[in-house]
């Protein structure tokens, strides 16, 4: 656990660096087109809320984020399901994901620029595309990974085999189909940023496009503080989530417990 | 009506360079209520013989009859108990017990008083709301036997439930299995490779040869019911033990 003292020292800590940062963009004079001071971009921060800029652009991009991430583990899950579950379904689609797997997926993003447009269907697009993949492989892997103690059992009480895949395979699968929608989660994130630079109306990742053909470094800054705070929340709802339900899962006991030793 | 019987049972593993025997034309019958322990060395087919009277393996010879049917399948009307718990990490205690009620829609609400009734019969009382990774390995393998009881099975097939606890647990857990067959007057088929649980527990106790397995020698176990762990000292006990492992020392190796 951590005590007041550590608490303190975290935070004076970080203000120490703050300050240094600041000191020493100062005293070099470092051009603020090359490396803000933290007062400017702080400033650049406050201005972009103020006018409504930055809730606007964070909206859409949250939006693109959580749609993408719903469409393309959802499909991710119902098609792993569907190779773990039919040997024919394995055989002729396997050898196709592994070619699609080993290719970056954000390289197709102007391709789906061309194909959807300007609007949110290709940023959803893109994120889903990204976020399929863990899914994907993670339901194919965990719905194959029952333990074959547990699967005599079942035979042996004469479940049928949507008993067995109810009662065994699908609760076991799911600290794999977890730990794929906590990637899943900050890759849609990632996706739909790529599709934002490669040509959007709006989102963050447009908004860092336009400041940086504008020089306006302090307020990239900004937008990078946002967008790191938006993957650290999206990862902790995912963590919440992933704790309720898999509570009795011993990897997930051991995580709790190496977080606590982190803190 | 014989709960078992066997006729000339053989079981063949086909591997990459032939075939492994693990079963050679065994024939045996175990009647309505009896207590039968089957010892043999490790690798001698005692776990393929409990999977093929459990209907989860198809015999390659041989008929296997339960209660006057030959095998087909899986079926209701036994209760398993594997070498190692089994038990479900996301159900608790009482679903575990209840799992064979949930597969063959028996009815939960019918079967939760005698669920309750025999976790306290296996001393789990208050443990029913617990989750199986917060008891010992001895009260696991309670939950187990607890939940091969519910569907109040004609008969048990316990696969070495105890080889994994310490000597202490393993002795406990012998007194208490003999209390709930005592209790319940189950046909029980227990395979062990220990020749003092065996002779412990069982009213016979067929002895099998190292691979091929085959019948060597069908012992009658006459010593009165209930068995104390004390009578393991008496030298009649000792008898029974000693016969059956001269009877292994000219063909393999097993636990004392």
């Amino acid at each position: 656990m951590k005590s007041m003292r550590d608490i303190a020292l975290t935070i004076l800590l970080f203000c120490a660096s703050v300050l240094a940062w600041e000191g020493i963009v100062r005293i070099l004079e470092v051009p603020t087109f090359i490396f803000p001071a933290p007062s400017k971009v702080a400033a650049a921060l406050w201005n972009g809320f103020a006018s409504g800029l930055y809730q606007k652009h964070l909206s859409h991009t949250l939006l693109e984020t959580l749609l993408g991430f719903l469409l393309g583990s959802a499909l991710g899950f119902f098609l792993g399901a569907a190779v773990a579950l039919n040997r024919y379904v394995e055989y002729f689609f396997y050898p196709y994901i592994v070619m699609f797997q080993s290719l970056p997926k954000v390289a197709l993003a102007p391709l789906i620029v061309v194909w959807f447009g300007l609007g949110l269907k290709s940023q959803v697009v893109n994120a889903a595309l990204v976020a399929f993949f863990p899914l994907l492989v993670n339901t194919m892997v965990g719905l194959k990974s029952a333990d074959e103690d547990r699967v005599n059992l079942m035979r042996s009480l004469a479940a049928s085999d949507s008993q067995i895949f109810w009662m065994l395979r699908l609760p076991n699968a799911l600290p794999f189909v977890m730990a794929g929608l906590d990637v899943a989660m900050i890759f849609a994130l990632i996706g739909a940023i790529v599709a934002e630079f490669v040509g959007a109306r709006a989102g963050l990742g447009m908004l860092i496009q336009s400041m940086n053909f504008n020089m306006d470094v302090s307020g990239q800054f900004s937008v990078l503080l946002i967008l790191s705070i938006v993957g650290l929340l999206l990862n902790r709802c995912i963590l919440l989530i992933r704790r309720r339900i898999l509570f009795w899962d011993p990897a997930e006991k051991e995580r709790l417990d190496q977080e606590r030793i982190a803190l | 009506m014989e709960a078992i019987a066997i006729k000339e049972l053989s079981k063949l593993y086909p591997t990459r360079d032939g075939s492994v025997h693990a079963l050679e034309q065994i024939s045996f019958s175990v009647s309505e209520g009896e207590f039968v322990a089957v010892i043999g060395p490790s690798g001698c087919g005692k776990s393929t013989l409990l999977k093929v009277l459990a209907g989860i393996l198809r015999p390659s010879k041989g008929e296997a009859r339960l209660r006057g049917t030959p095998i087909t399948g899986p079926r209701r009307d036994i209760g398993v108990v594997f070498q190692s718990p089994v038990l479900l990490p996301w159900r608790s205690v009482l679903d575990n017990v209840l799992l064979p009620i949930d597969v063959q829609r028996l009815g939960r609400d019918r079967h939760l008083k005698l669920a309750m009734d025999l976790l306290s019969l296996v001393g789990l009382e208050g443990f029913e709301r617990r989750y199986p990774w917060e008891l010992s390995g001895g009260m696991q393998q309670r939950v187990a036997i607890t939940r091969a009881l519910i569907h109040d099975p004609a008969m048990l097939l316990m696969d070495e439930p105890f080889g994994a606890l310490d000597a202490m647990t393993r002795e406990q857990m012998n007194l208490e299995l003999q209390r709930v067959w005592l209790d319940r007057k189950k046909t029980v088929l227990f395979i062990t490779h220990s020749i003092a649980e065996a002779v412990f527990l069982a009213d016979r106790v067929l002895v099998l040869t190292p691979r091929p397995g085959r019948l060597m020698e069908d012992v009658q176990v006459k010593i009165p019911r209930p068995r104390a762990l004390e009578i393991m000292n008496f030298p009649e006990f000792g008898a029974y033990v000693h016969s059956i492992r001269a009877r292994f020392n000219a063909k393999g190796v097993v636990d004392a």
